[in-house]
């Protein structure tokens, strides 16, 4: 599917992750064959809307979901070594010190009653042998390099005393303490207002740079993609419907859906009369996904042959990073998202919802 | 931190005041409750009741027999009207047996409480949280007394295990002391660790769906620490705050009935035994003395959850 890339530069293989739940509506097939890779120092941004299984797929490369309820299936390997089947050791190991996870919401994330300082170096003596002090240093150091004024007297406050983007910097800390090889980062900035958005991602850029760590982006927020991104997994109900790389995907949208959300971004470079297209209808049901394409039910180009399942592909070799998975040829794509575009993605039965 | 402390101690004198104004006028509002009549005895005269009436004040105002009898009970010369005998000194008497009991059952409770809930919620649906959820509910419903009575019954005296009943003082015989304490403490505790388990067993479960419990579980420490440093750690701020409630609770008045049943002599019982013999000096001193308990070791409470939880601000 992507050329072969020297071992050295990949991080991050994952093929055909499948990951399910049991609950008591049934299973739930969260992320339904999932297959991506990162390589060092490069951005992979997951862009997809609520529900699409994006924050599943992250965790169960570190195992935070497992569970007696929980299935997983496929292989993801960290430089080789595989992940979904790691024992509770080597996911100690990978879990902080070559993996480091950034989640959505820093207002929940740390521990309201311990001393950020203590949180940070809680995760720095899990994975080296420093003592506290030794350990204390290096937060100091890290506060300061994610920008956090006052970096050594705050390490002594609780988490209510920081702002909602001073608790996403101590995350960011919490997550280099180890100089991991691959940070997830998980909607990172959904939670905070614009202006610190944009520090945080670039302080993300800039560590990744610094680091070579590679990154997962996941986010729904497709500005926020187009600043740092190097490649884009577009995930829809489970599955990943379109990948390659950040031009590939902005201006060659190869999928319905994607042309869709890119409908549904503020165009600075058109006038756009009214509200932003959104697309119509609801998220598929992952308890009984629809058979063959799993967008079929939203996407007004749907004919005879999307009953069977489209499978994630090159569809042009002209792109041969770039895959989607629509039956669509690629002329009638490249056709239909020109009106789509110009109307904004027509809904299925002539409806547009904002 | 000095305004907590005012507020604290402004709401402590009117809380004595009310509680004891309140116990005084129910004595005075029980039928059958003229002491003078009581203390003269089956054979007195009315003459005899009469002169006991007129030295002991009760043809007084009732304003001012309730300012004689606190007059009292501050100067410390305050008298029982059955046997006569200081109340301070009585009290002093009993405390021991009262502390022993609260304190040793309490260390109980709070133990096999967070024990058995935090097994409970480990083996959340399993077998053993059935069984636990079940003896929970069975020590919760059992009342006191009848479960005192059950274990004296054939602990004690068909088995002869245990003593009947009775309290040994410490420096006595630390042994025995023991001996005698253990079937008390379990009787009083069993209520309170059926509770604590189900509270605890909670606490954890919704913790442990906690971001911040994630968040640990990401930074590749030991399942134990997770659960021990995160969850267990916020599980217990709580319960924390609970049981020091419970305890100032028990203290101000909620062993009365393990005392009575095991024959403890403890504080508790002497109320007991004063309330029955409509007796009111020694029912107002412990009364005040139960409600100074629960205030300060409330206001405690509040000190310990803050140091816990530095979220909280201690406020008036
Ligand atoms: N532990 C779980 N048990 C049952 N369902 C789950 C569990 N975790 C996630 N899901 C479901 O999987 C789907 C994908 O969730 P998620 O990955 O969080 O979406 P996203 O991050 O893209 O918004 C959701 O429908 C969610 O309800
Ligand atoms: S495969 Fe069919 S239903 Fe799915 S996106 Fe393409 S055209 Fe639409
Ligand atoms: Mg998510």
């Amino acid at each position: 599917m992507t050329p072969a890339m020297s071992d050295a530069e990949r991080l991050l293989d994952v093929d055909d992750l499948r990951v399910s739940f049991r609950t008591e509506e049934g299973v739930v097939h969260a992320v339904d064959g999932v297959s991506f890779h990162v390589d060092r120092g490069e951005v992979l941004a997951i862009v997809g809307e609520s529900g699409s299984g994006k924050t599943v797929t992250g965790m169960s490369l570190m195992g935070l979901n497992r569970s007696p309820n929980a299935t997983f299936r496929g292989r993801a390997t960290l430089k080789g070594r595989e992940l979904l089947s790691a024992s509770d050791a080597e996911l100690r190991r990978v879990r902080g010190g070559e993996i480091a996870m950034i989640f959505q919401d820093p207002m929940t994330a740390l521990n309201p009653v311990q001393r950020i300082g203590d949180q940070i170096v809680e995760q720095i003596r899990a994975h080296e042998p420093l003592s506290k002090a030794q350990a204390l240093d290096r937060s100091v150091e890290l506060m300061e390099r994610v920008g956090v004024p006052r970096a050594a007297e705050r390490l002594r406050s609780y988490p209510h005393e920081f702002s909602g983007g001073m608790r996403q910097r101590v995350m960011i800390a919490m997550a280099l303490s180890c100089s991991p090889e691959l940070l997830i980062a998980d909607e990172p900035t959904t939670a905070l207002d614009v202006t610190i958005q944009a520090q945080i991602l670039r302080e993300l850029d800039q560590l990744r740079r610094e680091t070579q760590a590679g990154v997962i982006l996941v986010t729904h927020d497709l500005g926020v993609v187009a600043e740092i991104a190097d490649r884009i997994a577009v995930m829809y109900g489970g599955r990943i419907v379109e990948q390659g790389t950040l031009d590939e995907l902005f201006y060659d949208p190869q999928h319905p859906y994607t042309w869709g959300l890119l409908g549904s971004i503020t165009r600075v470079d058109r006038d756009r009369p009214g509200r932003l297209p959104a697309i119509a209808g609801l998220p598929p049901s992952l308890l009984a996904p629809p058979s063959g394409c799993h967008f079929r039910p939203r996407c007004p180009h749907e004919f005879d042959k999307c009953v069977q399942r489209p499978e994630l592909e090159v569809r042009d070799p002209a792109q041969p990073d770039h895959c989607d998975r629509c039956w669509l040829a690629v002329e009638d794509k490249r056709r239909l998202r020109v009106v789509d575009g110009e109307i904004g993605l027509a809904a299925k039965q002539g409806k547009v919802v904002a | 931190m000095a305004r907590f402390v005012v507020r604290r101690l402004l709401s402590m004198v009117l809380v004595l005041f009310a509680i004891s104004i309140l116990t005084f006028l129910i004595f005075q509002a029980i039928p059958n409750g003229d002491p003078a009549v009581r203390m003269a005895g089956r054979l007195a005269t009315p003459e005899q009741i009469a002169q006991i009436r007129q030295s002991w004040g009760f043809d007084d105002p009732i304003w001012q027999q309730y300012l004689t009898t606190m007059g009292k009970i501050f100067s410390g010369d305050v008298v029982s009207y059955t046997q006569q005998l200081n109340v301070l000194d009585q009290i002093k008497q009993a405390l021991p047996a009262t502390l022993s009991l609260s304190i040793g059952a309490g260390i109980i409770w709070l133990f096999f409480g967070v024990l058995f809930g935090l097994i409970s919620a480990i083996k959340a649906g399993r077998f053993t949280d059935r069984a636990l959820t079940v003896l929970a509910l069975v020590g919760v419903s059992t009342p006191v007394f009848l479960l005192g009575a059950v274990a004296l019954y054939f602990l004690a005296f068909k088995l002869t295990i245990f003593p009947n009943g009775g309290y040994v003082p410490l420096t006595d015989d630390p042994v025995d002391w023991l001996y005698h304490l253990i079937l008390p403490w379990c009787v009083l505790s069993v209520l309170f660790i059926g509770v604590y388990s189900r509270v605890l067993r909670s606490n954890v479960l919704d913790t442990m769906s906690e971001d911040y419990v994630r968040t640990a579980r990401a930074k590749g420490i030991s399942e134990r620490r997770v659960m021990v440093r995160h969850v267990l750690r916020n599980s217990m701020i709580p319960i924390i705050s609970l049981w020091s409630l419970d305890f100032a609770a028990v203290i101000g008045g909620g062993a009365i009935l393990t005392e009575s049943v095991f024959n403890l002599q403890g504080v508790g019982q002497y109320a007991a035994d004063s309330i029955q013999q409509l007796d009111v000096p020694p029912v107002l001193v412990v009364v005040m003395l139960g409600a100074f308990a629960v205030v300060i070791l409330s206001a405690l409470t509040d000190v310990i959850f803050a140091f816990l939880d530095p979220r909280i601000r201690l406020t008036g």
